[in-house]
């Protein structure tokens, strides 16, 4: 599968990263499974990502929740809560 | 005798406008644009966020409001269209502001029509209550400390979901 990322806000500046393509194994179905996956990227990713961490996502420009099963050529994007208005 | 054109004037479909700009606003220019000429308007309700100088003890000496284009216009959309199917209002305006900001500036308007009050002052609270928590805006101030991206508030989900204990009015 197939996926564009993108990060915004804190996340997109601690990665220093706005958007990347990236090719995913079999193994990895939901965005659970992919934040997991680019965690294991190490260092600030698994920081960034972690589990103490609250972050918010977005699937194709839905948000979505952890369980969501992710969709071949989709747009994922990972920020933290909105702080709008 | 009513005339004709009146009539097709007054069945105008309704907008509801949603704008992400860079720019200031006119409040006045917008709600007489909203409004437009439509005589089953008898209420306006509008609200006006502003940047404040002073946030969690420290100086706000300027924001930056960044998005995420293409997914913020589609999440206020939805936001519009649910107060919309929740309330008889006859149209609504949502202008949001990114960028760099000073305080005092203003950042949102939210601002609906309806034939009467009830609905109008409903609908912009919802709207205003779910485009903190739904629309992907992210804040970052900058303090006398450097800079610092804006935490969201507990407070401002539960002012969202409190809708969902609510009964619609009918």
């Amino acid at each position: 599968m197939k996926l564009q990322l993108r990060y915004f806000a804190s996340i997109r500046e601690t990665l220093g990263l706005e958007q990347e393509s990236i090719e995913l194994p079999v193994e990895v179905r939901t965005v659970d499974d992919l934040r997991a996956h680019l965690r294991l990227r190490g260092g600030i990713w698994d920081e960034v990502l972690g589990e103490g961490m609250v972050l918010r996502c977005a699937l194709n420009h839905q948000m979505v929740n952890s369980s969501t099963e992710l969709v071949d050529g989709a747009e994922v994007a990972f920020f933290p809560p909105v702080t709008g208005g | 005798m009513v005339p004709k054109s009146l009539f097709s004037h007054r069945l105008r479909a309704a907008k509801m406008a949603i704008r992400i700009q860079q720019v200031d606003f006119d409040l006045t220019t917008e709600i007489t644009n909203l409004r437009n000429g439509d005589l089953q308007v008898g209420a306006i309700t509008s609200f006006v966020g502003t940047v404040r100088d002073m946030n969690e003890g420290s100086t706000v000496n300027a924001m930056t409001l960044e998005h995420y284009p293409g997914m913020t216009e589609k999440a206020l959309e939805d936001i519009v269209d649910q107060a919309k199917a929740r309330w008889d209002i006859r149209d609504a305006l949502v202008i949001h502001r990114i960028g760099p900001l000073m305080p005092a500036d203003q950042i949102v308007l939210v601002a609906v029509t309806s034939a009467h009050r009830g609905e109008s002052f409903l609908a912009c609270e919802f709207i205003m209550d779910y485009l903190k928590t739904a629309a992907p805006f992210w804040k970052k101030e900058d303090t006398p400390e450097g800079g610092r991206w804006v935490d969201a508030r507990v407070t401002d989900d539960a002012a969202a979901t409190r809708w969902n204990q609510k009964k619609p009015v009918s």
